[in-house]
C-alpha cells in the first residue's frame, strides 16, 4: 500500500522499498494506512465483499450491455448516429412496429364492423360487444372532455343521450359528424352553417332583437309578452325562417336547432336567448378523420348511437 | 515514488485541485453532450416547422408564467400507450424553437404536444375559465381571468428579436411586423386586416406549407386581445406544425 504520513516518517522510509512496509496495528491486528494523525492512525481494512462484486458485475454488465444494445455515440464510422449494438434495439422502431400489428389486428377484427349494418350490429351480440368495448375506450379519451363522461352535455356541449339532435342521429349521420366535424376549418365536407350575429353585426336593431326573444320563448310554449310576439312575427318569418322554419321546428340539414322544445343548447332564460341572437352561436367540433382510424369511427358512431337517442 | 503516489500535490495546494476538480468534471461533461451536438436525431430538420407566430409566442409566455409545465409535459414517449392516447411520438425537432422546451416527465395533468386542434377553441377557453364545469372530475385550477387581462405586446418585436438572438430564424419582416402579425392572428376581419396576407405569407413560407397559421377570435371576446386569446391560439397550435402523414418513420435514419 502508498505510504503517506508526516513528512518526517515519509523522508524516514522513501529510503527503503515501499512493498516490505506494513504498518500493522497491533491491537485488532489489521494493516494500517500508514497516515497518522498525532499518533492516531486509520485501519486499512478490506472492501466487503458483497460490496466488491457487485461494483466489479456493474462493470461487467456495461461492457456487456455496451455491445448488445445502442451505446457509444457520434464516432467517425456511426455516420451521425451510435454503435447500433448486436440488438439493433430502438425504441421508434419497435413502437412502430407494435402500432402497425394494433392497427392490423384491430383491421381484421373491425372489418365484420365495418361492412355490417346497424341492424346486423345490434344483433349480433359479438360484433356489438367489441364495438361497444372499442367505442367506451374512445369515448373516455376523445369526446368525453366535451360530452361528459356519459355522454349526458353541458351547456354548449349538445347532450348525446337524448333523441334530440342538431344535425343528424341516424348511424350514418354520427359516423359523417365523427368523420368531418362541424364547422371544421380545412375540411370541406364538414357539416356547415352560420347563423348570422343579428345584434353585433347590426343586421336587427336592439328592440327587434328583445321582441324576437320574446317570440322565441313563446315557440317553446311559454308565457311571453303578446304585443312584442305580433311585432316579432314578420321579423321571424324574414330572418329566421329559412333556417328554423316558419313553425321553428328547425331544419336538420343546416343545423338549425327546433326552437319548439324544451331543449336549450345555451340556455333558455330570456336573457340567454337574447344573447343567443346577439352574438349567434356558431360551435365547432373538431373532424376526427385525421385522429382516428376508419374502425375506430365506426365503432363511435355505433357506441354514441347506442346510448338511447340513436335513430 | 510512483505516480499513484503523486497526489500529495494536489492535496496540498488548494488552486490545483480546484481545477483539477474543474478538469475532471468537465470530461464527465463533454462525454454527456458534445455527441448530441453531432448526432442526427437530435439536430434532424422535419418538415414543416416554423418560428412561433407574435400571437403564440405570448401565449406560451403565458403558459410558462402560469406553470402549465408543472402539471402538463409536452413529450410523447415512444411507447405504445402513449402514441394510442396521444398520438405520434415527439420528434426533437419540434421542440427546436423552444426556450426552454417544455418536455417535463411529471403528468398530473395529460400530455399536450399534440393537443391543438383536438378540442375546440371554445372548449379550450370555457375549460380555462372553468374547467370543473366541462371534467367534474378535474383538479385543473381555473384560469378565468386570463380573459380579463389584456395581452400586453408593446415590447413583441423586441421578445422575437431576443428569441432570434439565441437561434430561432425570425426574419427582419418578421420582427418589423411582429406587432402587426400579434392583431392579425387575434382580430383578423378587422383590426389586423392589413397585416393577415402578410402574416399568413411569412409564416407557411417559413414552415414550409400551407395551413399552419390559424387566425381568429380565439377568447369569444372580439372587442380585445386578451392573453386568453394568446394561451388558446398557443394550446391550438402544438403538434400541428409537422405534417406527418409525410413524415418517414420507416427511413432507416428515423428508426432510432
Amino acid at each position: 500500500m502508498p505510504l503517506r504520513g508526516s513528512p518526517s516518517k515519509m523522508k524516514g522510509l522513501s529510503m527503503t522499498n515501499e512493498n516490505d512496509i506494513k504498518d500493522v496495528d497491533a491491537h485488532s491486528g489489521v494493516e494500517t494506512t500508514g497516515h497518522s494523525w498525532d499518533g492516531i492512525k486509520e485501519l486499512n481494512n478490506p472492501l466487503p465483499r458483497w460490496w466488491l462484486y457487485i461494483f466489479y458485475g456493474c462493470i461487467a454488465w456495461a461492457v456487456v450491455y455496451m455491445v448488445l444494445m445502442p451505446a457509444l455515440p457520434a464516432l467517425p464510422f456511426t455516420n451521425g448516429s451510435h454503435t447500433p449494438g448486436l440488438r439493433q434495439h430502438s425504441d421508434r422502431a419497435i413502437v412502430n412496429t407494435t402500432m402497425a400489428e394494433v392497427a392490423e389486428t384491430r383491421r381484421t377484427e373491425a372489418n365484420a364492423l365495418l361492412s355490417a349494418s346497424l341492424e346486423e350490429i345490434e344483433t349480433d351480440r359479438d360484433l356489438q360487444q367489441f364495438a361497444f368495448a372499442m367505442g367506451d375506450s374512445l369515448f373516455g379519451d376523445n369526446c368525453a372532455t366535451c360530452h361528459g363522461s356519459g355522454g349526458q352535455g353541458s351547456k354548449g356541449y349538445p347532450n348525446l343521450v337524448d333523441d334530440v339532435w342538431l344535425w343528424d342521429g341516424t348511424l350514418e349521420g354520427i359516423e359523417y359528424t365523427l368523420r368531418h366535424g362541424i364547422r371544421q376549418e380545412g375540411d370541406d365536407q364538414t357539416r356547415f352553417s352560420v347563423m348570422p350575429r343579428f345584434g353585433a353585426d347590426g343586421l336587427l336593431e336592439v328592440s327587434d332583437i328583445r321582441d324576437l326573444t320574446q317570440y322565441v320563448v313563446h315557440l317553446s310554449g311559454r308565457e311571453a309578452d303578446a304585443e312584442a310576439i305580433s311585432r316579432a312575427a314578420p321579423i321571424y318569418a324574414a330572418q329566421c325562417a329559412f333556417c328554423h322554419g316558419a313553425e321553428g321546428l328547425g331544419d336538420r340539414t343546416q343545423g338549425a336547432p327546433n326552437l319548439t322544445d324544451a331543449e336549450w343548447l345555451y340556455g333558455s332564460e330570456t336573457s340567454e336567448i337574447y344573447d343567443t341572437i346577439y352574438n349567434a352561436r356558431n360551435s365547432h367540433m373538431p373532424a376526427w378523420s385525421g385522429r382516428l382510424s376508419e374502425a375506430e369511427i365506426k365503432a363511435l358512431s355505433v357506441y354514441v348511437h347506442s346510448f338511447g337517442g340513436g335513430e | 515514488m510512483s505516480i499513484m503516489n503523486r497526489h500529495g500535490v494536489f492535496e496540498r495546494h488548494s488552486l490545483l485541485l480546484t481545477i483539477g476538480i474543474l478538469v475532471v468534471v468537465s470530461i464527465g461533461g463533454i462525454i454527456q453532450m458534445a455527441p448530441l451536438m453531432y448526432m442526427d436525431n437530435t439536430i434532424e430538420k422535419v418538415e414543416g416547422m416554423r418560428p412561433y407566430t407574435p400571437l403564440e409566442l405570448a401565449g406560451r409566455d403565458i403558459y410558462i408564467r402560469e406553470g402549465c409545465y408543472v402539471c402538463h409535459s409536452q413529450m410523447i414517449r415512444p411507447l405504445r400507450d402513449e402514441v394510442e392516447r396521444y398520438g405520434h411520438y415527439s420528434l426533437a425537432a419540434e421542440s427546436m424553437y423552444d426556450h426552454p422546451f417544455q418536455w417535463g416527465s411529471k403528468r398530473t395533468g395529460p400530455d399536450l404536444a399534440r393537443v391543438g386542434g383536438k378540442y375546440s377553441a371554445e372548449w379550450q377557453v370555457d375549460h380555462l375559465k372553468d374547467p370543473r364545469a366541462l371534467v367534474p372530475e378535474s383538479i385543473m385550477p381555473p384560469y378565468a381571468f386570463l380573459a380579463d387581462k389584456r395581452l400586453k405586446f408593446e415590447n413583441i418585436s423586441d421578445r422575437l428579436r431576443t428569441e432570434r438572438f439565441v437561434g430561432v430564424p425570425y426574419t427582419d419582416e418578421m420582427i418589423e411586423n411582429a406587432e402587426g402579425h400579434l392583431i392579425a392572428q387575434a382580430d383578423p376581419d378587422n383590426l389586423g386586416y392589413d397585416y393577415f396576407s402578410s402574416l399568413m405569407d411569412e409564416y407557411n413560407a417559413a414552415s414550409g406549407r400551407e395551413g399552419t397559421v390559424q387566425a381568429r377570435d380565439w377568447d369569444g371576446d372580439p372587442t380585445r386581445i386578451t392573453e386568453m386569446d394568446a394561451l388558446v391560439a398557443y394550446l391550438q397550435m402544438t403538434g400541428t406544425l409537422v405534417d406527418f402523414s409525410v413524415y418517414e418513420a420507416d427511413d432507416l435514419s428515423n428508426r432510432r
